[in-house]
């Protein structure tokens, strides 16, 4: 029994050790990564490269909280992205100069990312309130149909989003006074390099990854805090969950809206980011990538879907688009550059490769999901479960026998 | 009865009202948009059993559905070129062509959607929820890829060999090719109602969909009967996507995606799960994606058609028909 406890404390000690390891190296490698990549590539598209994976951090975070702590799914998040990102857009860019208010706003970045938050926030709490009472796939194919309808209404809504011309100069962030100082100018005291967003991917690295440090800090601490606890009740048993005087509804909606408010959060950001917001950036493909970066860096363990996210952006964003060149390059290495050339019904080897960009990711979701279908790095506490499940299965198949 | 249902009561009749209006003020214009959309919502219906029949036995969306239908399109373009047939002409070729091809494009497809089943869901039948959906969409990648690499983004040609006539009654115009496609389309539900309630195969089925450790204990083959709701939905899926080509002759390989969703939302409309409830959910969800294109506008319609999903989720969660939703 002694030794039963023992195993058990170790378990627990291992748990702590992995996801702090993780965190340990992530947060290393964030710091080294800009130096290294400026030192020996000389150029920072890599690290705006990085950025662009942080806001799908954000997103795989937010979208964790939803369907891996709470266990609804959600195939619509992009619609509250959207909602975030047009929320700066519009308060922050000349868009509405154009529209039938005929007057710009400029607004704060400081202010409307808390804005844009509460707006996603908002819309999560309107669409999950009627909807969060009925069946766990009714949810799903709820939001599924929202997130067709919001990029549609920024389409059709043209007099006040510019539609399919998008919305374009878009108002970058700018630091608060008291940031800057004598320390941050050219001075003698110079500590904060110019750090003023315009056009510097450093400075919005380096936002990115502390948003990204809020929201885990954010969310590890609600995964621990009572209403973690009643989130994963609720996705193991509903109905004893509300048994044990949970109030299932309102439990589930804050999954919803906080889930929602991340997504809004990153989608200003992103506006910034890009400076240029087209309903076309937060179609259905979106959703379901950040609901593969969930499920496959492991639903529920914050260090899993934050790896989950990484590596299918890089797969999906790096990887993929960068075969065709090269490919090219390695059919010119070892002498077959006349594959390269088009002729006939043969487009060419990079034209070629790059039809096979569809059936790569397809099968590498396939083959993902057959080879570990828990995720990257699964959450302890479901690993435990799924086991326990199985367990229990193979005693009643040895019962049955 | 609940608020929601009194709301949900409001919202059909005023729907009914400013059709009715609309049928009285261009009775002609109303007539043809009607039958339009009965036509298009033929094929919703087709591709919507698919959807519900996975759905109702495995409870999976199954994203690659609308992608087996384009696929069916495709390859029936493909096989009915290497026929001598004469486009926009009444030959007897052209019809022996039709009679051979429609039924092998069905069950090329069939086949196909079995081997899915078999290498992408069957082996998670007992893992997370959510990893067969994954598969489902990769498998929905997988699929358009290949259609991409095959006929490249393009839209595809395909042979136009319906008879082009038609007769107007009452300025009414009825064409043989919307006969073609709501006769053949009822036909096949007609033989699916029939499978299901008369068949051995048909009740395994329904056993299974409403409970499939009990279905196993009664001596059920679980696998053999899932595989087979795969093929059957398949079969409907190719015969769509063929109906779809030949009626407007012309695919492209993200066809499926659009007109899946479509499609999932006409099962939804129907109560998730219930056969009879998908065929008529397509025909109301093509009559009601008709009737936006002609009164509100084309850019509206796929915020009616989806608006209207959510609407009924929330006033109607077991769907238009009430009934028989499988609870688990």
């Amino acid at each position: 029994m002694i030794r039963a406890l023992y195993a058990r404390l170790r378990l627990r000690e291992r748990i702590r050790d992995r996801d702090a390891a993780v965190f340990g190296i992530l947060l290393i490698v964030a710091l080294v990564f800009p130096i290294v990549d400026i030192y020996i590539r000389g150029g920072t598209s890599d690290v705006s490269q990085a950025t662009r994976a942080g806001y799908f951090v954000l997103l795989a975070i937010g979208l964790n909280v939803v369907v891996g702590f709470a266990g609804l799914l959600d195939l619509g998040y992009a619609a509250f992205f959207a909602i975030g990102a047009y929320t700066y857009a519009l308060l922050a860019s000349p868009q509405l100069a154009s529209s039938p208010a005929h007057h710009a706003v400029h607004i704060s970045f400081w202010i409307l990312i808390f804005a844009s938050m509460f707006v996603a926030a908002a819309f999560g709490a309107i669409l999950g309130f009627p909807t969060l009472r009925l069946r766990g796939d009714y949810l799903a194919i709820v939001t599924l149909g929202f997130g067709e309808i919001v990029p549609q209404l920024f389409y059709n809504f043209d007099q006040w989003t510019g539609g399919i011309n998008a919305v374009g100069l878009i108002d970058q962030p700018h630091l608060a006074f008291w940031l800057q100082g004598p320390w941050s100018g050219d001075g003698p005291l110079q500590i904060v390099r110019n750090f003023n967003f315009n056009g510097d991917p450093i400075a919005f690295y380096v936002l990115i990854c502390i948003l990204i440090a809020v929201a885990v800090v954010l969310v590890s601490n609600l995964y621990r805090s009572r209403l973690g606890r009643a989130w994963m009740a609720i996705r193991e048993d509903e109905v004893a969950a509300a048994a044990m005087g949970i109030n299932t509804v309102t439990t589930k909606l804050l999954a919803f809206g906080i889930g929602a408010s991340f997504s809004g959060f990153a989608g200003a950001y992103y506006a910034a980011d890009q400076s240029l917001v087209s309903p076309d950036n937060f179609l259905f493909i979106v959703s379901i990538t950040v609901l593969v970066m969930v499920v496959l860096g492991g639903m529920g363990s914050i260090t899993g879907v934050i790896i989950g996210a990484l590596v299918l952006y890089f797969v999906v964003f790096y990887l993929i688009p960068g075969l065709p060149e090269n490919a090219v390059n390695l059919a010119n290495s070892v002498g077959l550059g006349s594959l390269t050339k088009k002729s006939g019904d043969w487009p060419g080897l990079a034209e070629e490769i790059g039809r096979l960009n569809f059936i790569i990711y397809g099968l590498i979701l396939v083959a993902m999901m057959l080879l570990r279908p828990q995720g990257i790095l699964p959450s302890r506490v479901r690993e435990q479960e799924l086991k326990h499940a199985a367990v229990q299965e193979e005693e009643t198949v040895v019962e049955q026998a | 009865m609940g608020l929601a249902d009194y709301g949900f009561y409001v919202l059909c009749a005023a729907t009914v009202v400013l059709l009715a209006t609309q049928a009285v003020i261009h009775p002609i214009q109303f007539a043809q948009v009607s039958i339009f959309g009965l036509t298009q919502g033929s094929i919703y219906a087709l591709v919507a059993l698919g959807y519900t029949m996975v759905y109702g036995i495995i409870e999976l969306i199954n994203f690659a559905h609308g992608d087996v239908f384009t696929l069916g399109a495709y390859i029936g373009a493909t096989i009915l070129g290497f026929f001598a047939i004469s486009e926009g002409a009444t030959t007897a070729i052209n019809l022996i062509a039709l009679l051979l091809v429609f039924p092998v494009v069905m069950l090329i497809m069939g086949g196909i959607n079995v081997a899915i089943e078999r290498v992408a869901y069957r082996p998670l039948r007992n893992a997370p929820r959510l990893a067969p959906l994954i598969t489902a969409i990769g498998m929905s990648f997988f699929l358009e890829g290949i259609m991409f690499l095959w006929r490249g983004p393009a839209t595809v040609h395909f042979p136009d060999i319906l008879p082009q006539s038609s007769t107007t009654v009452a300025g009414i115009f009825f064409g043989i090719k919307d006969a073609f496609v709501v006769v053949t389309a009822a036909i096949l539900v007609a033989l699916l109602a029939v499978f299901i309630n008369r068949t051995k195969l048909g009740k395994a089925m329904r056993a299974t969909a409403q409970d499939r450790d009990a279905a196993q204990l009664m001596g059920i083959d679980i696998n053999r009967t899932i595989a087979a709701t795969f093929f059957i939905g398949a079969l409907l899926a190719g015969a769509g996507g063929m109906i779809w080509g030949l009626y407007y002759n012309t695919v492209y390989y993200q066809l499926g995606f659009r007109s899946g969703l479509i499609a999932f939302t006409a099962a939804v409309f129907g109560g998730i799960g219930n056969i009879p409830g998908a065929a008529v959910g397509g025909l109301i969800i093509g009559l009601i994606a008709a009737y936006s294109d002609s009164y509100i506008g084309s850019k509206w319609t796929q915020v009616v058609v989806f608006g209207i999903l959510i609407g009924v989720l929330v006033f109607r969660p077991t769907g238009l028909l009430g009934m028989r939703v499988p609870e688990k």
